[in-house]
Formats: structure tokens, sequence, C-alpha cells
């Protein structure tokens, strides 16, 4: 019996990319970590345990800012669970309708927007709902709904629910193309053998295509899970680091980016925004656990 | 063997430049205004080579909001310029602290300022300044002159005149009475609570006794102005709450409002844009015969590098930053940025010319959250921002807004515990 010869290759082919990956992923990573224990105290940095954490979570002027932003978190992520994924799994089976026609030219306009960066579509969508300049009054004016109208963005009891609209219109082409994809690799024999059996139209997607493409949609779910939780760009973009009005549309990404950079007078403070960092990290650890165990062990599949 | 000739000429050149450099002096000047980088090359320098032979100055200035890391690291390398461009309060005090800043106290120029001036680049008590003030921006409003004569409407010097004024402008319905939204905040507390307020508070001696814990934020003085602004909402336009600092700027200088809360900073812009003819009031007082206070905000000055080699040039080229002559120069060339010295200085512009006016009727004071009361959590400028904006919402009572900035200034602030 030889004894297998170490595999070298192995570990010269991997090296680049474990390098690179550690260099500007796991040690900034578990540095960001490590630095939520440590605290500033006469221009030296002290080591202060979990004190950052119980800041954050107890203390009142830190654990209502936090409170508000995660909660705030929760109402754009369910906002795009429920309009942006069944919107897309709509339009995705519509799409694969064998007659539909232009169904290439209706896909790229969707997916358009999802290429565009969030600072176009930030100031975009706030020129288009303008009180001022925006089409959006002059278009509800010529169908005489003008009343309807209100400065969405600066109201905080709307603000929130419309950036996140906003951001189901640019990302709505994501879980469309996922969905489209796995439409796609149904085999036809599935669906012939349904037609038989007298399972068409409506009944054939709730009954035979949707239980296959489960699997796609619980992707979709923690994909827009562990976006919207890292989301920061679209909500900077349109109202800024201070997240107006109110803090109506403060979420983890902008809380964190102020604390950690400071704003204007605020100076910042890297110590306590490493702290809401690895909550942050935390709370999409706990989500994508949860996922990965709780709910995709259990999914059943099939084999086509 | 032409190569080798090419190579000795360039040392010769080398060699040639460095003693022509030896003689003279070169101080460099740290920034972050790089809009006025040909003002500085063109006009602020060659005016001072001309007086001071041997020295030679540069201007090397970086983006406004990569200004504080950049010079931070570039001190901490030791490879910062002679002269360094101070941000007003904490940014440039915490430079002081680390010792990177000179103790300029003794320079005999700084006479010719005021402390008003000064206290922006001051230790807490006052004892020690490191740095030259350079200009300064003033708040108050800059009207449309041919609104107010179409509609017949006087300039108002009081609060009474003022809502008066700008009711008749709503009537009439022509123009949007004030140009100013919520969605951005920061004008909300910049250009209505800060502009205002100092008329309420009697500049200095409240913003003094707020920072010596004498006074409160519950207090008249302090809450009062969130009144005001409360009957400001109503002359803004429709769907204020989404208007940003940008369309108000855009509002006012296409003719479509009449009054615009402003900070001098804006008048070059407006020259530019705006095909009307434009003058300015300071804020209104509450009743008339009442001193009036203005809010003279300190916002940029020059220090020295402590590690500095040529501490005598750098302090040549200080001393003429602070003479008549430099304020002249820099007043001029940027209009709505107001030299600080002493010594009156002759404006060209109209506009800017009537705003500086201001200073010989009123006291000055500058913006009330920016010295001190802004260090810690939370930070009550951004505080200031918010409640602002629920003001003029009407979103929450003026007492309870001077109960919430009060309740988390005391949480941090020892002389208000």
């Amino acid at each position: 019996m030889n004894r297998p010869r170490f595999r070298w290759h192995i570990v010269v082919f991997l090296a680049p990319a474990v390098l690179v990956y550690t260099a500007v992923m796991i040690f900034p990573l578990f540095n960001t970590l490590r630095l939520a224990l440590y605290t500033e105290v006469d221009q030296s940095r002290v080591f202060v345990g979990l004190q950052n954490f119980q800041t954050l979570f107890f203390d009142p002027i830190w654990s209502e800012q936090f409170w508000n932003a995660l909660g705030n978190n929760f109402w754009f992520f369910l906002i795009h669970m429920l309009v942006q994924n069944p919107i897309g799994i709509a339009l995705a089976a519509l799409l694969s309708h064998p007659r539909l026609r232009f169904a290439a030219l209706y896909r790229s306009a969707i997916f358009i927007p999802t290429i565009l960066s969030f600072v176009i579509v930030g100031f975009a969508w706030k020129l288009i709902l303008s009180p001022i300049w925006g089409i959006a009054p002059s278009m509800l004016d010529a169908i005489g709904l003008k009343s309807l109208f209100a400065p969405w963005l600066g109201k905080e009891e709307y603000a929130l629910t419309t950036l996140a609209l906003i951001s189901v219109w640019q990302f709505v082409g994501i879980p469309m193309m996922l969905i489209y994809a796995a439409l796609l690799t149904i085999p036809e024999e599935i669906l012939e053998a349904g037609e038989i059996d007298g399972i068409t139209g409506a009944a054939a997607f709730w009954k035979i295509k949707l239980p296959l493409i489960l699997p796609s949609i619980g992707i979709i779910s923690i994909l827009t899970f562990v976006g919207n939780f890292n989301a920061f760009d679209l909500i900077y973009a349109a109202q800024g680091a201070l997240a107006g009005p109110d803090f109506s549309t403060d979420i983890l990404g902008t809380f964190m980016y102020r604390t950690f950079f400071g704003f204007q007078l605020q100076l910042g403070d890297p110590h306590m925004g490493s702290a809401i960092a690895g909550a942050m990290f935390a709370i999409i650890l706990v989500g994508v656990c949860i996922y990965l165990f709780g709910i995709q062990t259990r999914m059943r599949r099939y084999q086509l | 063997m032409r190569h080798r000739n090419l190579k000795i000429a360039l040392l010769g050149t080398t060699l040639m430049a460095t003693t022509a450099y030896a003689e003279d002096v070169t101080l460099t000047i740290e920034s972050w205004r790089n809009d006025d980088l040909t003002l500085w090359q063109e006009q602020i320098i060659p005016a001072f080579e001309a007086q001071h032979p041997g020295i030679k100055v540069e201007f090397t200035p970086s983006a406004p909001a990569e200004y504080n890391a950049v010079l931070n690291s570039k001190l901490d390398a030791g490879s910062a310029g002679d002269l360094i461009t101070c941000r007003p309060f904490d940014a440039s005090l915490a430079l002081y602290e680390a010792g990177h800043l000179s103790d300029l106290s003794s320079v005999e120029a700084m006479s010719n300022f005021s402390d008003v001036a000064k206290s922006a680049w001051q230790t807490d008590d006052g004892s020690v300044t490191f740095c030259v003030p350079m200009a300064s921006v003033i708040h108050g409003f800059i009207y449309n002159k041919e609104a107010f004569a179409e509609l017949g409407i006087e300039v108002p010097t009081t609060e009474d005149e003022f809502f008066a004024a700008l009711e008749k402008i709503k009537e009439d319905g022509t123009y949007i009475p004030l140009a100013m939204g919520t969605n951005d905040q920061w004008e909300a507390a910049t250009m209505g609570y800060n502009n205002i307020g100092p008329n309420y508070w009697k500049g200095e001696e409240g913003r003094q006794a707020l920072i010596a814990g004498e006074q409160k934020l519950t207090d008249e003085p302090w809450t009062a102005p969130f009144a005001t602004l409360a009957r400001w909402g109503e002359y803004m336009g429709d769907g204020f709450e989404a208007q940003t600092y940008p369309d108000s700027q855009n509002i006012f200088t296409l003719g479509r409002a009449a009054i615009y809360p402003a900070g001098s900073w804006e008048i070059s812009g407006f020259n530019a844009q705006a095909d009307f003819e434009m003058g300015a009031f300071k804020p209104p007082v509450r009743s008339a015969g009442d001193t009036c206070y203005i809010s003279d905000h300190t916002d940029i000055g020059i220090g020295m590098n402590a590690a500095t080699e040529h501490p005598e040039a750098a302090e040549t080229f200080l001393t003429w930053v602070a003479s008549p002559e430099f304020a002249e120069i820099f007043g001029n060339a940027l209009p709505g940025f107001f030299p600080l010295s002493s010594t009156p200085v002759e404006l060209q512009d109209p506009l800017a010319k009537e705003i500086a006016e201001w200073r010989d009727e009123c006291e000055s004071t500058i913006r009330s959250t920016y010295q001190i009361l802004s260090r810690g959590t939370p930070n009550l400028e951004n505080e200031t921002w918010g409640a602002s904006v629920a003001a003029i919402k009407g979103a929450k009572s003026p007492e309870e807004l001077g109960a919430e900035l009060q309740e988390g200034l005391s949480s941090w602030y020892a002389p208000h515990q």
C-alpha cells in the first residue's frame, strides 16, 4: 500500500484566495469585533470588555436609538418580503409563460434598475417625489388625485415605507431573475403529466411549480434578509446620515456610520461604532443560522 | 556618453535649485478650502511675498470632507505643512491638546481680534489662543427686493412686522413667503434657531450662562425661539417637509420666494444665480428698540504647526494674516466670508457690505451649540436640528423640546447636573 502523497498543489492553488480573503475580510472583521471591546480614555486605548455593548443595550440614550434602528430595519425587511418577493415571483411566472411576447424586453427593463447606483436611484426618486419640481405631484394632478399627494420623504409616518418601496423598485429584478431561472429548470414532462391529471393554468403554478421553486424562494429570503440588514446606501443618499425626519428612517447601517465616523459636530467614536457593527453581525448571523438549521434542513426537495 | 552628460546636467540643475531655495524659506499651508486655490495663488500669496522677500508660501488644500483625517495623519507622520488652517472649536482644540498647534497668545497682532472672534480657537478657560481668526459667516435674512416693492412691504425690523410681512406675501400668493425646507434638517437649526435665537438669549450673555450652567435650555430665552419657529411652518412652501437645502436655494434664486433665511456664505452663489435685486435684513427684534444680536459665527482660522522648522517665518505670515490688508483682500475676494479683525474693512459687494454693517449696530455672538456643549453624547447640535424641525412642523411644544434637549445635555455635562 502506497501512502497517498500530500497534495501540495491544493495548498498552492488555495493560497492566493485564502490570503487575500483573510487580509481584506476575515482580519478586518475580527479586528472590528476586537475594537468593540475597547474605549478611548485620554487619547489612549483601554480595554473595557463588554461595556460598550452594555452601553448600547442598556443606556437609555443609546438603546433608544438602537431599538429604533432595529425596529426600522425589521419594517424595511418586512416590506421587501411582502412586496418585493411576491412581485418578483409573479413577474417570473408571467415571464416564463411560453406565449408571452416581448418577454426579453420586459425582463431587461425590470432588471435594469438593479444595476444602477444607489446614489442615482436615491436622487432620481427624490426628484420624482419632490413637492416642488417632482413629476409625481403633477401626474397625480393630471388625473385629479392631487389630494393624495404628500411630501412622503419628509413625513415621519411615510418616509421609511417610501424608501423601502423605492428599494423594492430597484431590486425586484433579482428575485424575478432567480425564480425565472428556477422555473426554466422544471421539465416539461412534469407539467404535461400534471395536465393529463387535469392540473392546468393557475393550479399548475400553485401545485407543481411553487413547491419546486421553494428552495429558490428560501435563498431569496435569506439574501433579502442579509441585504436589508446591511443596507445603508439608499437611506444615506436620500436622507443623509441623520436619517431624517426625526430618525424615522434610521436603520442599523446609518446608525453605525454616524457613530463610527461622527457627524457634523459629533466626533467619531470607532469603539461604539464597532460595537454596533458587532451587533449587526450577530443579528445577521442569528438570522442566517435560523434559516440554515431551522428551515432549509426541513425543506422538502424533489428529484427532477 | 550622451546619457552621462544628461545625468550631470540634471544633477547640476538640482543642485542649483536647492541652493536657490536655501536662501528662501518656503512655508506650506494645509487647508480644506480647495475652492479658494486661485484666490490664494493669485491674490493673497503674491501680496504677502511682495512685502516679505525671502519667504515663499505654498497653498496645498485637500478635499473638505477628507481634511481632518488627512491632516491628522500628516501631523502624526511629521509631514504636515508649516501653517494649518483651523476648523472652529473641538477639532482644532484636539490638535492643540495633542501638541500639534503652537500657542499664539503672545503674538502681538492677536489684539486685532475681539474675544468672540477668538473664542473658536481658545482653550476652554480662554487662556491660550492657538489660531488666528480668519473669517466668519453672519446669519440673517436675504430678501427679493423686487417682490417687496411689488407688494409694498417695508423691511421688517421687529417680529410683529416680520410676521405681518409674511402674512401679506402669503395673502398675495405670487411668492412663497419663506424659502426653507426641513428635509435636510440643519437649516432649521442653523438658519432658524441659531439665526433668530440670539435676540432671545441676548447673545453672548445667554450663551456663556448656558455653558456655565446658570441658564437651562428649559428657560424661556431658549424655548421661545422654538415657539417663533413654530409660526414659520405655515409660511413655508407646499410640501416643505421634503424640501431640501438646494431646493430652497433654487426656489429663492428663481424668484419664486420672497424671503430666504440665510447665512452670508450664500452671497456669491446668489449673486451668480439670481437676476433680481437682493437685500438683507437682520433677525427682527422682539419689540421695537431692543438691542439686536446677530450670529457672527467664526468659521476659519489659521495656526502654526508646532513642529515647523521655520517658526519665525510662520509667525511673520500669521501676523500678516491678522493685518487689515489681508482682511481686505480676503473679504472682497470671498463676499459673505467676513474678516474678523476689529479694524473695519471696506467691502465692495453691496449685499456683503449691508450684512457686515450689522456688526456696528448689533452685538455679535456665535452659534449656541458649537462651543463645549456638543462634546458629549447625545450631541446637542444634532439634537437641536431635530428639535428645530419638530418645532416648525408643530410636532412638539417648545417646552417639550426644551426639556428633551436639557435632559440630553444634563446627562453628560457636569455644570448642568
